[in-house]
């Protein structure tokens, strides 16, 4: 099937205006007409969802969570990016964008990303003007650092709760539509289905997570902002409850999945302590700013670090990448790390770490200047390891992070099923093949607060479309599947909790599919995952009853829907016979062991179509254009 | 090492609920302790009994998600931390824990540690945000907001909304919860124009969701993750004050009207103290 992206015309710098422009406006008396269901209360979601209500338009709005100020959002650390060039120190629009593509890895929509980097700027006034209390300078003004990527300082952050403070700014927008009655929000609810009729996405299909009770609401258009899908490989830094259910099930009715396989891998994460662990903590990218990375000279020197000499000391990074350093973008430094401990030179329990030293930022900038910018991520460390980074350096290793895959998205963030958007980190949309740090704060915001707006108002101003209510066939239809899909999860009476199952497939996709894929690692992982999926499906035991509050349940549909991305993941990592961004396969790299790109055969957004569980998805191509960037083989030298 | 735990079960709001013991032997220090309850509530389900339900999401102490009480303290024992961060260190082989729910009238139980905390929203609702239109915003650098205010309102604003400010009251108040807001936003210029109407609507949307009165006993400072200030109270009840004595509703819109500069003049609070 032909994917149009329906990018404007003309050149660059204008289209997003134009676009504008162009894009149809619903009267103001018939916005409280139309309905628009809002699946997520992230950046994204909460944001999409406080503007659609201030517009005018009858929202509904739904997260999983108690409240929707707990979205996984909340949980960034290191900051926001907005091409304000505050610093002067040669920030623009045009650098912005020249970074998002090229820290992709030249695998992005060069629209798209040049629309990011032109309402950056007007992210961070509209969240200074809710209150959000970004860091600021003596003088009173916005203060910034630096993040990977980038040679300028352009980063805004709010201590190192830069996406808690910018979820709470979303939030409160929120709370005030609910206030307003704008908004109607619907907590502890979590979306099974999609409801399509016609061909156009109309409706959810909903689990009332404390009484159990299914139902369904319908609309004019679908939005979903939920976030992404890393807990695919069980162990993550995503929050326990982060899923893919809300895109799976939308791919499942027939919206692409795009770019499945680009995957990050975060390199300063803690390291895992033992089978019972249940998530991964991220110490965020900013400590790269002033800790140095390094791990010995010599495989299997067991010496305390402060034992190590300079001399004996390798600080990687530095050596390699001279001008980036330890600012090198995060799949360059996650798949340093793995190299150093493959030769045996990791430190720490089982040798799967690298250090990450402040001991020389102490020495400059003194104890109180570093703990006014780290402070709450010393403690945190300290909090889960027992060591304090003020004494000995801190351990750290890669661990999963983000998805840049997702739905397939135009440049109006609509899917190819006409009437559900797709927005955050739901969506492949801007960051290629590797997202810089960031830079998702600033996507979700961008999506939330000023694209997706503009373009469902479009949407529904061009109409041609019939109200329709919850007795539609198609409605009870998708209640039909959900109800049937529980009674199988709940009958299955096995000995397994939905939890060990999930970690079973996790370990499958890190060793196979993780930092560093092969054909052979790929093959074999396609020919676990459904092995796996059957004993899913006879082993598996969920206590209690579909009709009361039921986290067995919740879990076991999440780890279901997994169980089916897990595999397409691993085919479009297959089908891809390059290495680019996160997406590292050993067959394909420079003679220095970087990722070599096939710009000749891969330029594409692999679009993938369900056909069905267990049946081979088909892939569809949207060639990538790149008329404003030169491709280039990626260099932080 | 080996722990004791005796939980509170509750099958539904409207079950009376009771202690449940379970022995949990095998734990390994480095675990968290919601990674504790993981490993026994995967033993539950392979014996085929009812898993022990509780909330939970990021397990990094930043959502608010997670919370009940660990022998009568709230997030237990460690301070400045919520249950999801504190580890199974901090505990002895032999202990015996009494795990309960949040108890506070306006946060009734789901099951057995799951409580309702949207009351908290509620009081967000009425009046927790500065009233921007979307696109309609200043550029960010042209209200300059000198440091010290921006780092005390980054103070209060760390606020997780988790609720342990409550349950560790007496008086079941909310006082620090809604008076982390309230001085978050009454310590920037952007929180000025609303900032009397706010103090007012939001303390009383508290008492309307049952919470109690706050007569500054500090236990909520005591077990505020996020290390929350009594001094969020006493800028709040100030604001109160104020705007009980000086605020009719004609006053606070004509306030409303002015220019952040012109309604700093409301704008009272000592400044803190420049760090040396
Ligand atoms: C630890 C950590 C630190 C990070 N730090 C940074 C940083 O410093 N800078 C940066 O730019 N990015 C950072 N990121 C990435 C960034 O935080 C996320 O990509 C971004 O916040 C995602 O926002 P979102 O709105 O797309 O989704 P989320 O915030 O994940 O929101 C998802 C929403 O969808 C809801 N939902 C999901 N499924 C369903 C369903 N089936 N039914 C109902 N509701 C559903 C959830 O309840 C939630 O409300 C970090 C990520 C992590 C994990
Ligand atoms: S004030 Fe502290 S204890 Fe109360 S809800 Fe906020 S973070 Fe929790
Ligand atoms: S689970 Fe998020 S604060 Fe504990």
């Amino acid at each position: 099937m032909p994917l149009d992206a329906h990018i404007p015309s003309g050149p660059i710098e204008q289209k997003w205006q134009k676009n504008k422009f162009d894009l149809k406006l619903v009267n103001p008396a018939n916005k409280r007409k139309y309905r628009i269901i809002v699946v997520g209360t992230g950046l994204a979601g909460g944001a999409a969802a406080a503007t659609l209500g201030e517009l005018g338009y009858e929202v509904l709005n739904f997260c999983f969570q108690d409240t929707p100020r707990r979205a996984h959002s909340i949980a960034a650390q290191g900051g926001i990016n907005a091409a304000k060039n505050y610093q002067g120190d040669g920030d623009s629009v045009q650098r912005l964008f020249y970074d998002t593509i090229k820290g992709g890895d030249f695998r992005a929509r060069e629209a798209n990303v040049y629309r990011l980097a032109e309402v950056s700027a007007n992210i961070i006034d509209q969240c200074v003007a809710q209150g959000v209390p970004f860091a600021r300078e003596y003088g009173g003004a916005l203060s910034n650092r630096s993040f990977g990527g980038a040679l300028v300082s352009r980063t805004f952050y709010a201590r190192g709760q830069t996406g808690q403070q910018l979820l709470l700014g979303a939030y409160q927008a929120l709370q005030r539509q609910v206030a307003a009655g704008t908004v109607k929000q619907f907590v502890r609810t979590e979306m099974l289905e999609l409801i399509v009729v016609e061909g156009r996405a109309r409706g959810i299909v909903v689990r009332d997570l404390v009484t159990g009770k299914i139902s369904s609401y319908v609309g004019d258009a679908v939005v979903l902002g939920t976030g992404g899908y890393g807990n695919v490989f069980y162990l993550s830094t995503n929050a326990k409850g982060s899923n893919a259910t809300a895109i799976w099930r939308a791919h499942r009715k027939g919206a692409f999945f795009a770019n499945p396989c680009y995957t990050q891998i975060h390199p300063t994460c803690i390291p895992k302590s033992g089978e019972y662990q249940s998530k991964l903590t991220l110490m965020s990218e900013s400590l790269r700013n002033d800790g140095r990375v390094w791990v010995p000279k010599s495989a299997g020197d067991k010496r305390s670090p402060d034992q190590i000499p300079e001399s004996d000391r390798d600080y990687y990074l530095e050596r390699i990448y001279p001008t980036y350093g330890n600012l090198a973008p995060r799949d360059i430094s996650s798949r340093q790390a793995k190299n150093v401990c493959d030769e045996g030179r990791g430190v720490g329990p089982g040798g799967l770490g690298v250090y990450l030293d402040f001991r020389d930022a102490f020495k400059r900038l003194g104890r109180k200047v570093m703990d006014e910018r780290y402070g709450n991520l010393f403690e945190m460390y300290e909090r889960i390891t027992g060591e304090d980074p003020h004494d000995v350096p801190m351990r750290i290793y890669p661990a999963v992070h983000y998805t840049m895959g997702g739905l397939w998205v135009d440049y109006n963030l609509m899917s190819n099923l006409p009437g559900l958007f797709v927005g955050g980190e739901a969506n492949f949309s801007d960051h290629g093949a590797n997202r810089l740090g960031a830079s998702a704060l600033m996507q979700g915001l961008a999506d939330g607060y000023f694209v997706l707006p503009a373009t469902v108002g479009d949407y529904l101003a061009r109409g041609g479309f019939a109200k329709i209510d919850t007795s539609h066939p198609a409605v009870r239809d998708a209640e039909r599947e959900v109800n049937e899909r529980t009674k199988q999860l709940m009958s299955i009476g096995g000995k397994k909790s939905a939890d060990q199952l999930h970690r079973e497939l996790g370990n499958v996709m890190w060793t196979d599919c993780g930092m560093a894929r092969t054909k052979e690692s790929l093959t074999h992982a396609l020919s676990v995952i459904p092995e796996l999926r059957e004993k899913f499906y006879r082993e598996l035991r969920v206590t209690g009853s579909g009709a009361e509050l039921n986290q067995q349940l919740e879990q076991a549909g999440r780890v279901a829907d997994f169980f089916e991305l897990a595999e397409l993941l691993c085919y479009d990592a297959l089908q891809r016979n390059e290495s680019c961004g996160g997406h590292f396969r050993v067959e394909y790299q420079t003679p220095d062991g970087e990722a070599q790109r096939n710009d000749a055969e891969y330029a594409y957004v692999a679009a993938w179509e369900f056909k069905g569980v267990g049946a081979t998805p088909v892939l569809n191509k949207e060639p990538l254009v790149f008329e404003n960037i030169h491709l280039a083989q990626r260099s932080y030298k | 090492m080996r722990i004791t735990l005796d939980i509170w079960r509750q099958k539904n709001p409207r079950d009376p609920g009771r202690f449940e013991r379970f022995e949990v032997p095998n734990i390994n220090e480095h675990m968290s302790f919601l990674e504790m309850l993981d490993v026994l509530n995967q033993q539950l389900v392979s014996e085929g009994k009812e898993p022990v339900a509780f909330d939970s999401d990021c397990r990094e102490g930043i959502c608010g998600m997670c919370g009940f009480l660990i022998n009568g303290e709230a997030h237990g024992p460690l301070r400045n931390a919520t249950v999801c961060q504190t580890h199974m260190r901090h505990f002895k082989d032999g202990d015996v824990l009494r795990l309960e729910p949040w108890r506070a009238a306006a946060f009734p139980v789901l099951r057995d540690l799951i409580v309702d905390r949207s009351a908290l929203d509620r009081i967000i609702a009425s009046g927790g945000y500065t009233s921007t239109r979307t696109g309609s915003a200043a550029e960010a650098n042209q209200i300059l907001v000198s440091k010290p205010y921006a780092d005390k309102a980054m103070e209060a604003a760390a606020c997780i909304g988790c609720g342990a400010c409550v349950a560790s009251c007496p008086n079941a108040a909310a006082a620090l919860f809604t008076g982390a807001k309230i001085a978050h936003l009454a310590h920037l210029p952007q929180g000025q124009p609303e900032r009397m109407a706010r103090a007012l609507s939001m303390t009383s949307q508290a008492h309307a969701e049952g919470f109690g009165h706050c007569t500054t006993i500090g236990e909520c400072e005591a077990v505020c993750p996020a290390g929350i200030k009594l001094e969020v109270i006493s800028m709040m009840n100030k604001d109160v004050i104020k705007a009980t004595l000086g605020g009719r509703a004609s006053e606070m819109q004509t306030l409303a009207a002015l220019p952040p500069s012109a309604a700093m003049r409301f704008f009272e609070s000592e400044p803190p103290k420049k760090e040396q």
